[in-house]
């Protein structure tokens, strides 16, 4: 099976968010591979050792994305793609990695891709469902089980806490939810081994693409944190004085009944 | 000079933090409490390959270097020293005198169960009345036929309860000066004769097994003898130099470890109506802390470097373990203190980091023997 798997690469979900002159700032900012996207990594070597294949991780990103690539040769996927766009595009948005990945996919003939369900700095989700459009195969979000069986799937996805049973055909296109799986640490030998698994660096030149093809359709307008809270107010006296007052505050200050 | 780590370092380092985190971290406090040793995590660890970072594939290690298992070791004694001690103990005591020194059936028969993470090991060479002065030995290894057979007494040995093999130092001779020849004997502890015994209560890395042996007419195969018999000495020094700064690297993860709670304790607790941190008092204690730290690191990796890169690192290793292991218990003194009573309380780890530390300075040659090889470095 030919097993293809998109990662992003994100802000530590422990790092602190500093904005300044409308831009986030990230100089000595940690980054991971986004978790969502571990549960694909994860869930593609499953498949992988399951039923045969390959699995090829790829990444739109910059010379920096290699290290999540490494990591998840080093959890056990077996080639990795950067598609590097340092030099090519200033501002993409979920348009600009949904292109470059079709044509990255044009010529490929993947029978599985998985990606997560959301990456957690911008959380659009798009980037999955855009892809499987334009390849015109098949695509389901939020799964947190997959069976394979010959050329069906067999899918659980979530709905908002309850479960919708899918049956699809291969080749599909998944996004991986929470519960999935539990993503493994990378083991040494398989950290020693990652060095020598093939990385293939392309630039969308290499995809023919222009920097006028992939264009963002958004505009970032402006970034702001959302405002701190304020101290909580606790409530003194007879229970049932502070329930009246409590009533209320909710009626004429918070405006809420 | 390059200062960064490489990105298999990297990897290494996060790897590990995680497990430690995860796995370790939540546990120390037990650990410690009830001098239990966690033999549930060793084995996740030997699955992992972190018990075998610093040997090769072909011996069934993972193929990392020196500084990468320092590295590791570093991370495992952020969290917990017991299980910090143990880890460095079975790979630089246990294991590496067998890689460095072994005949390749030895390896294949004794290192690679450890390589791959299957089994424990253990460095027999502290007596009763020999410890730093190793000369001491009493233990002697007569030759009969084509066996040895070991009469003698060890003590305070790291993880014997739980190792398959343990590497026994005994005189086997006189050389023609009349002092006594020194050897390393491979001995599987399920031979015949060999008791094991782990009765001591101890201050520190309490969940680390420390135990007592006694070789009774214990008799192993000739084949059994490690390295060159004549040279059994010069093998001790090389051993212990690696050792070293492996326990130097366990220093470094205390230090670490306790320079982040005082620091997250002070921003927390407010005294006068602010967080303690706004005082020079505390503000002092922390910047030489973390000052403190980064030095140890430095030269922790700078020792670990020079012998991945086969160059001679003994004044080196003797700084680290001398640098950072009292960098590990000024560290973590001056926790409990930034924590007040608080940090006089099991709950808050601080004073565990303290009791941990206070081996380190001690174990592996104590901080006046590291003196000494730095002096004799020195040509003293």
């Amino acid at each position: 099976m030919n097993i293809y798997v998109l990662l992003k690469r994100t802000f530590d979900t422990e790092e602190k968010i500093v904005v300044s002159d409308g831009r986030i700032e990230d100089e000595s900012a940690e980054y991971i591979i986004n978790p969502y996207d571990e549960y694909a990594v994860e869930e593609a070597i499953k498949q992988r050792d399951e039923h045969g294949g390959e699995v090829t991780v790829v990444t739109v990103g910059d010379e920096e994305s290699e290290k999540q690539l490494r990591t998840a040769l080093a959890m056990g996927a077996d080639k990795a793609v950067l598609i590097n766009t340092e030099d090519d595009v200033e501002d993409g948005d979920q348009y600009t990695t949904a292109k470059i990945l079709e044509s990255f996919f044009e010529d490929k003939e993947a029978d599985l891709i998985l990606a997560g369900n959301v990456a957690i700095d911008e959380a659009s989700g798009q980037v999955g469902p855009r892809l499987a459009e334009s390849l015109g195969i098949n695509y389901v979000t939020t799964i947190t089980a997959l069976e394979i069986d010959g050329e069906s799937a067999n899918i659980d996805k979530d709905v908002e806490g309850d479960v919708e049973k899918i049956e699809t055909a291969l080749p599909v296109l998944v996004t991986c939810q929470q519960g999935l799986n539990e993503p493994r640490y990378p083991s040494l030998p398989g950290i020693m081994k990652a060095k020598k698994k093939p990385l293939e660096e392309l630039e969308i030149d290499d995809l023919d693409l222009d920097e006028d093809d992939v264009e963002a359709k958004t505009e970032t307008i402006d970034i702001f944190l959302p405002p701190e809270k304020e101290a909580g107010k606790v409530l003194e006296g007879e229970i049932d004085d502070q329930v009246k007052e409590l009533i209320s505050l909710l009626k004429n200050d918070a405006k809420v009944l | 000079m390059d200062f960064e780590l490489t990105k298999e370092q990297t990897m290494i380092q996060k790897m590990v933090r995680e497990f430690a985190e995860n796995v370790i971290k939540p546990r120390a406090i037990e650990i410690d409490k009830e001098a239990l040793f966690p033999l549930d995590i060793f084995e996740q660890m030997g699955e992992l390959g972190i018990l075998g970072i610093p040997f090769p594939e072909t011996y069934g290690g993972s193929g990392g270097d020196t500084l990468s298992y320092a590295i590791a070791v570093e991370e495992v004694g952020r969290v917990c020293g017991s299980t910090g001690l143990s880890f460095a103990a079975t790979v630089s005591l246990g294991a590496s005198p067998i890689y460095y020194f072994g005949t390749e059936k030895q390896k294949e028969t004794f290192l690679r169960p450890m390589a791959e993470g299957r089994a424990l090991g253990s460095f027999g060479l502290t007596e009763p009345n020999a410890g730093s002065d190793a000369g001491g030995t009493k233990t002697t290894a007569v030759e009969d036929g084509d066996d040895y057979i070991i009469n003698g007494e060890k003590c305070f040995i790291t993880n014997a309860s739980f190792a398959k093999t343990i590497i026994v130092t005994a005189v086997t001779g006189k050389n023609n000066r009349g002092k006594n020849i020194i050897s390393a004997i491979i001995v599987p502890t399920d031979t015949k004769g060999l008791t094991v015994t782990s009765n001591y209560d101890k201050m520190g890395v309490r969940g680390s097994d420390t135990a007592e042996i006694v070789l009774d007419n214990v008799r192993v195969p000739k084949d059994n003898l490690l390295g060159d018999p004549q040279k059994g000495f010069s093998q001790f020094l090389y051993t212990l130099d690696g050792g070293r700064i492996s326990i130097a690297a366990l220093g470094l993860g205390i230090a670490q470890g306790s320079l982040e709670k005082a620091l997250s304790y002070a921003k927390e607790r407010k005294q006068f109506g602010k967080p303690i941190s706004n005082f020079q008092a505390i503000q002092f204690k922390l910047a030489d802390m973390a000052m403190e730290v980064e030095l140890a690191r430095n030269i922790v990796y700078k020792a670990a470097w020079l012998k991945d890169h086969d160059k001679p690192f003994s004044k080196e290793a003797a700084y680290a373990k001398l640098y950072a292991t009292e960098t590990a218990f000024r560290a973590a003194n001056q926790a409990v203190q930034v924590h007040g009573g608080y940090g006089y309380m099991r709950e808050y780890e601080v004073e565990r980091y303290l009791r941990d530390a206070k081996l380190l300075e001690i174990g592996e040659g104590t901080s006046e023997v590291q003196r000494m090889v730095i002096a004799r470095q020195l040509g003293c």
